[in-house]
């Protein structure tokens, strides 16, 4: 075995040529799947805590105050606690509310985040299933989404949480299509929808530099669009706590409150991976074209590392947004789309056709 | 509820959507329960039903004598606490004819413009916070905590002070007072920059506030919307500019007025107000005159037989305060005329058409303080 930090491909060939010899191709592949959820889970679980633990530093930094800093050294055990505590509440029945809905409504929103993230390349074969259709199926499979929190706010019988769901439906119905558009603009400069090519072609350079302005706008449109679709703030409508106390899941507590709480931090998670992955590289290292000592230094940081840079540093950046801007109304929500946004990226992909057209691009 | 149980099916698609705001919600910053009618997202009508925490203050001061009162009116307005103070006092002091001395008119004029700087801090970071900006909230209370500290070292107390007293003031002022208070103007003069910074310059946030709620000045007089809610409609009404008490017939102010008559403009006229109340204290802070913190009382306070009115402009607008008295050391009856009653009583009329995320900016602009409204 040749356990390699920078391409884990062998190490892969060698886990399944090792079940391969020792049962049937078919238990091989069930136990490859299982081994690849129970991963899969623990990460979504670490990832998860961290992301709670990080936004309450970084909002406790932005906010003049220290942030958790008791259980455990500088907190980080807090996130832990909080969920433990989260799991043995008590799940409160709502009178009159859609029990099977209610009950279903959380792992509709987690399963939809859960699908998406195994598509994204965290480092070079280290993949859980490379589509060649693996932009189509995030975009796809991350609207499911939706559903669970527009279940979420009919089943509860609550009156704001179906306010909250309504104004989450027309808001992640509405910026599906800037995000849709915006990774468009980038597979009209890569000619390929699959992830690992994606990150390939970025060899010799990141597709923000690569294309020009048109994929710096498509990347802030991404930017602003995806802050949008994962309800967060200056986003965050459908949970509006001055307005709606906490929207869609108001009535929801214990590990269902959990459950959408965990979702909400890894859909951020999973934004900005595919932020990073098709703007930034992915787990690609930064090359200048050229300059093969300075390439050769790039080369030596593993690509998880990378990987997990860029995402941290773009969900930074959904992290200021959210502490320092006031929220929008729906109506202005609207706008900003469907009059804003939408054209921008129109024309921002006849502009980026036309470069790769004439061959502009690096 | 049976008007509308008893509609007729075709009407539902007209029908409205009732939804409670409160007794307990975010942004209610109390117990106050606004009844909205909402045809989706927009507000048709809203019914504000006060009287969760009624406590009958103004039945409890017919029991209590003058100096007790005062505890009392601490509790109306918890965030101008030193100003409705200052009104029984005045009102005492004028029945009896009392003339107290220029320390105490310097004390007093400090510290209610201290405590209309630490409301309008408290304001902003609660207005803040209702338009989503969470962080408004930590930098408004983080300076707000200069002032309760200088409070506590004057007066003992930190929220609900009862300083002021019939014919003074409890103590004289620490002798650091003068030291801290520079400091904190030194201070939040720099601080109010990054207020202009995070909220009043940001794009969403004059989005959120521009041409919502708009109240003409007709509307204000009519409903009696005072303060710098009724300031923001133009209408001059600053009690201190046209019954001046205490020193501020001597010091040199504005008077905050803007004509957009919206929530921003409301928010401004907010923002200005403490600029102008930063200014007030920094004439008088120097020149604190020497002498006695309070006039000789009597023991026992009686007020001879008649009618009194007082008014005072509190941070939420003008506090009236009349009293019937009878000649014993008890008022008759006590009436306070509370600047956020009359201010809530126009968030129906400005508020239909709107959206319930408007309703939410533009309860917050009219600054509510819910113990004000209930007494």
């Amino acid at each position: 075995m040749t356990f390699n930090i920078y391409d884990f491909t062998s190490f892969n060939r060698w886990i399944d040529e090792g079940l391969n010899s020792i049962m049937p191709p078919t238990w091989a592949m069930i136990t490859e799947m299982a081994i690849i959820g129970i991963v899969f889970l623990l990460f979504y679980a670490v990832v998860g805590l961290f992301l709670v633990y990080a936004e309450r530093k970084v909002c406790a930094f932005m906010q003049n105050r220290v942030g958790p800093n008791r259980v455990g050294p500088y907190g980080i055990f807090q996130t832990i606690a909080d969920f433990i505590k989260l799991l043995m509440k008590e799940l409160v029945y709502i009178k009159d509310s859609d029990k099977l809905l209610f009950n279903l409504a959380p792992f509709i929103v987690i399963i939809a985040s859960f699908m998406a993230l195994s598509a994204v390349p965290f480092a070079k074969g280290l993949h859980a299933i490379d589509l060649d259709i693996g932009i189509l199926y995030v975009i796809a499979v991350s609207s499911l989404g939706v559903v669970g929190i527009l279940l979420a706010g009919w089943s509860s019988n609550n009156k704001y949480s179906l306010i909250g769901a309504m104004r989450s439906g027309a808001q992640i119905v509405s910026y599906e299509l800037s995000v849709g558009l915006s990774l468009l603009t980038i597979i009209v400069l890569a000619g390929t929808m699959q992830f690992s090519e994606i990150v390939e072609m970025q060899r010799n350079g990141w597709f923000i530099f690569k294309g020009h302005i048109p994929a710096i706008i498509a990347f802030i449109v991404f930017l602003v669009a995806s802050t949008a679709e994962t309800n967060r703030g200056p986003f965050d409508l459908a949970e509006a706590e001055s307005e709606l106390t906490a929207g869609f899941h108001t009535e929801y507590s214990g590990i269902k409150f959990a459950f959408f709480f965990l979702a909400e931090y890894m859909n951020m998670f999973l934004v900005a991976s595919i932020a990073a992955t098709v703007f930034w590289g992915g787990w690609m290292p930064f090359h200048v074209s050229g300059w093969a000592g300075f390439n050769t230094i790039m080369d030596y940081i593993p690509p998880f590392v990378w990987y997990i840079g860029k995402t941290a540093f773009i969900i930074w950046l959904m992290m200021l947004f959210k502490w320092t801007f006031p929220r929008l109304r729906i109506d202005q929500l609207l706008t900003l789309e469907w009059k804003y946004l939408l054209p921008i990226n129109l024309v921002n992909i006849l502009f980026m056709a036309f470069l790769v057209l004439m061959h502009w691009h690096f | 509820m049976k008007e509308i149980i008893n509609l007729p099916v075709s009407n539902i698609e007209e029908e409205e959507y009732h939804i409670n705001m409160g007794p307990q919600h975010p942004s209610t910053h109390g117990v106050l329960r606004l009844l909205v009618s909402l045809q989706g997202e927009i507000v048709k009508s809203l019914k504000p039903h006060c009287g969760y925490i009624h406590r009958g203050i103004e039945k409890m001061c017919e029991k209590d004598t003058y100096p007790q009162v005062i505890h009392l009116t601490d509790r109306i307005d918890y965030l101008s606490a030193h100003i409705n103070n200052h009104a029984v006092c005045l009102l005492v002091e004028k029945a009896l004819e009392v003339e107290v001395p220029e320390r105490v008119k310097y004390i007093r004029t400090i510290m209610d413009e201290l405590a209309r700087i630490q409301s309008h801090q408290l304001w902003w970071s609660s207005f803040g916070m209702d338009l989503g900006g969470l962080t408004c909230f930590f930098y408004g209370l983080r300076d707000r905590e200069m002032i309760l500290d200088i409070w506590e070292e004057t007066t003992g107390s930190r929220f609900l002070q009862s300083y002021n007293c019939p014919g003074g003031v409890m103590q004289d002022i620490h002798p650091n007072f003068q030291k801290k208070v520079h400091a904190f103007l030194k201070t939040f003069k720099k601080k109010i920059k990054d207020y202009d910074r995070i909220l009043s310059g940001n794009v969403i946030f004059e989005n959120r506030s521009q041409g919502v709620g708009v109240l003409s000045k007709e509307d204000a007089i009519s409903y009696g919307v005072t303060g710098p809610s009724g300031r923001g409609s133009g209408w001059s009404c600053d009690v201190r500019k046209t019954e001046p008490y205490s020193m501020y017939g001597q010091v040199q102010f504005n008077e905050v007025l803007r004509y957009e008559c919206d929530t921003y403009s409301r928010y401004m006229v907010r923002m200005q107000e403490m600029h102008e109340s930063m200014n007030i204290i920094e004439q008088l802070i120097d020149n604190i005159p020497e002498g006695d913190h309070s006039a000789k009382m009597k023991a026992v306070i009686k007020l001879p037989a008649g009618e009194y009115f007082q008014r005072v402009e509190s941070a939420r607008g003008e506090l009236g305060l009349y009293v019937v008295s009878d000649g014993n050391k008890t008022p008759y009856r006590m009436k306070f005329r509370t600047p956020s009653f009359s201010n809530l009583s126009v968030l129906d009329h400005i508020s239909r058409g709107m959206k319930i995320a408007d309703l939410v900016a533009i309860g917050a602009s009219l600054d509510l303080v819910i113990p004000d409204i209930d007494r």
